[in-house]
């Protein structure tokens, strides 16, 4: 009877389980779908149930893939983030090297003024930078946004290279130095190949970050800087068209790719600082 | 200092200034701007220092209505009229079109004393009402904006009072934002235990797939998981379908599921789930499963050996989730502002109001700054309890 009433309660929290991961992955899954239909409709067509061939197209990509404003988007969201990630990755990489440092001053007001962009509310930060940038003639430019990004990515960067860094044998460094390696020479040929997996992470992270970002494009872009999230809220806000759908399954598939990467770097990582691959404790 | 504290700090140094410059400062003259505006001081500083002698009870005198007049004209003439108008308007709503226009009006008056010609233009230039709001207005410094920002007004006397019932805005915003914020945590907690220890004690292999899926919809585009939620649960959209469908809903009683508080609590969960998930999931993957067992063979059932052996090991994973998830909450924006309605909106998307339309930037400050110290405080007690390098990113 104990083990009927426990095995009821397993299937129970299984199922429980399930539904939880239907609500987390089913909106993303009902969105792929619905790009390829052929209606100008958010539901399922009786077409599409039925798997008839003519019911899907690609008309919502190609409309997507022939308007020059979300190619100019697609170019903008691309300049600006590949710009921001570069300045976020050098600037935060050597941050966390001297975060890191054992012989590190005021290490917690630091970490608290690094990390900041990620912990206040972004219409705030927006907010801010608006006035700011625009007495300073950078709102409404590229290199305005450029800069609001790397800030809002660099708190990824640094956040990921220190997590590495915190597993790289100190002792390597100083074998370097000891072999007549001068700082820059040691940071070159030692230190970064090792930590280089965190690095690429972090720079993705800040490359996500700049490529979702709305928030800052909406209070400083003008409409040269439009990027993709700018656009799709514009979409969004006036009225849903189903090009909408085709941008977020090229989205969709684009955040695949970068965990990917991430998991792929982090297992990386692992294996050169001398950990097992990963493995869930049992 | 000794030199590998100098060389740390010259590594971190660089970065440090970008921050300061490019997200501190801009941060920082947010805040000094709701409570410094000096607009309507150096608009008008001759009138502002001769009203400083006026008894405040009758008409001020004919140099206070020369010198405002000479000033307005300025102030047209340099184009800053229209700051200077709503700036004031903002202490006694209705003067912005009487300062707007009177300019214009003067110039086609007769010579003479300008009290008169001013009285002639309207009659509230004799009205001390008008004159105490170009005073207040003329303060640079002020704690107007964080009293407006708390529902409160100074009266005449100087003494703080609630302000009407119907101006009562703000202190029930930040009450539905906080709310919110609790709500979400909540239905994060309750959604993410279950399946993060389902992850932490799956095999292997699994894990890796269960892992998966909670870090694909982290990684996507938080518009695109917004636009998700709006397909998926418009009059017209997939949820409503399913249950005209399965019959469950008649096709003229279609619920409304988005555009409202449910929009905003479904997609805000949503999108907060995963860091809820991955802290558990750090916390438990620590946690052998021999001790349920052992709970278990000495006798314990499924739910003592929870409560008294696991669960108080998961506390602080429970205790660093619901923190990162509460400080996200109350900073929300988009999601409101896409999903939420009117019922939905939170603080943020008033400040983006103030900042946008009303152009009352000062408000937009201090409603920034209550937030931003809540967030701060909030962020404090985080850094003490799980420590920030404790953050899990994907």
């Amino acid at each position: 009877m104990a083990l009927l009433a426990s095995r009821l309660g397993r299937i129970a929290y299984l199922m429980a389980c399930g539904l939880v991961f239907v609500f987390l992955l089913a909106p993303l899954l009902v969105i792929v779908p619905l790009s390829f239909n052929a209606e100008p409709y958010f539901t399922f067509t009786e077409g599409m149930l039925r798997l008839d061939a003519e019911a899907f197209s690609f008309r919502w990509y190609r409309q997507v893939a022939t308007d020059p404003v979300w190619r100019r988007a697609l170019a903008n969201s691309l300049l600006i983030g590949t710009a921001a990630t570069l300045l976020a990755t050098a600037l935060g990489t050597l941050a966390a090297m001297g975060l890191t440092s054992r012989a590190m001053p005021v290490r917690r007001l630091a970490t608290g003024l690094l990390i900041s962009p990620m912990v206040a509310p972004l219409v705030i930060s927006a907010a801010g930078m608006f006035f700011f940038y625009s007495a300073l003639g950078l709102a409404q430019t590229h290199l305005g946004l450029i800069l609001a990004h790397a800030a809002l990515g660099t708190p990824f960067v640094v956040i990921t290279v220190t997590a590495t860094l915190s597993a790289f044998d100190r002792n390597l460094s100083r074998a370097a130095a000891g072999l007549g390696a001068g700082p820059w020479l040691t940071f070159r040929r030692v230190e970064l190949p090792i930590i280089a997996p965190g690095v690429v992470s972090g720079a993705l992270f800040a490359f996500a970050v700049s490529f979702d970002e709305v928030v800052v494009v909406l209070f400083m872009a003008g409409e040269a800087q439009r990027t993709i999230p700018r656009q799709m809220w514009a979409g969004v806000r006036e009225q849903i068209s189903p090009a909408i759908l085709a941008v977020a399954t090229f989205l969709i598939g684009f955040a695949v790719l970068l965990l990917w990467t991430v998991e792929w770097l982090r297992r990386r990582t692992r294996a050169s600082a001398g950990y097992q691959p990963y493995a869930p404790a049992r | 200092m000794n030199g590998a504290g100098l060389r740390a700090a010259g590594l971190v140094l660089p970065l440090a200034a970008f921050i300061a410059v490019t997200f501190a400062l801009p941060l920082g003259t947010m805040l000094v701007r709701s409570v410094y505006d000096p607009t309507v001081a150096e608009a008008m500083p001759e009138t502002l220092t001769r009203l400083g002698e006026w008894d405040g009870a009758g008409m001020p005198d004919e140099v206070v209505y020369s010198r405002a007049a000479a000033e307005l004209a300025r102030a047209t003439e340099q184009g800053t009229l229209g700051q200077v108008a709503s700036r004031i308007n903002r202490v006694r709503s209705g003067l912005r079109s009487l300062l707007v226009r009177t300019p214009r009006q003067l110039r086609d008056s007769p010579a003479g004393p300008r009290r008169e010609a001013l009285l002639a233009i309207d009659e509230r230039w004799g009205d001390p009402e008008t004159w105490h709001a170009i005073r207040t207005a003329g303060d640079p410094l002020t704690a107007r904006h964080y009293l407006h920002a708390l529902d409160l007004d100074r009266a005449r006397d100087g003494s703080i009072v609630q302000r009407p019932a119907e101006e009562r805005v703000y202190l029930r915003l930040f009450a539905r934002t906080f709310a919110v914020g609790l709500a979400v945590t909540v239905l994060c907690m309750l959604l993410g235990y279950p399946i993060a220890y389902l992850i932490a004690h799956a095999s292997a292999r699994n894990a890796r797939w269960l892992l998966a899926f909670v870090l694909v919809p982290f990684w996507t585009s938080l518009l695109v998981r917004t636009t998700s939620w709006i397909v998926l649960l418009q009059t017209q959209g997939v949820v409503n379908d399913l249950l005209v469908t399965v019959g469950l809903v008649a096709d003229d009683g279609r619920l409304a599921l988005v555009h409202n508080m449910t929009g905003t609590l479904v997609a805000m969960t949503h999108i907060l789930l995963p860091f809820m998930v991955l802290p558990l999931y750090s916390v438990m993957r620590g946690i052998p499963s021999r001790q349920m067992a052992a709970a278990a063979s000495l006798g314990a059932g499924f739910f003592q050996a929870f409560r008294r052996v696991y669960w108080p090991q998961t506390v602080p994973g429970v205790g660093a989730g619901s923190l990162l998830v509460f400080i996200l909450a109350i900073g929300y924006y988009i999601t409101p502002a896409l999903v939420g309605g009117q019922s939905g909106q939170l603080i943020s998307n008033f400040i983006a109001y103030h900042m946008q339309t009303s152009l009352n930037w000062g408000l937009a400050g201090a409603l920034g700054g209550i937030l931003l110290a809540s967030v701060a405080a909030l962020y404090v007690v985080y850094d003490r309890v799980v420590g920030v390098e404790g953050i899990r990113l994907g």
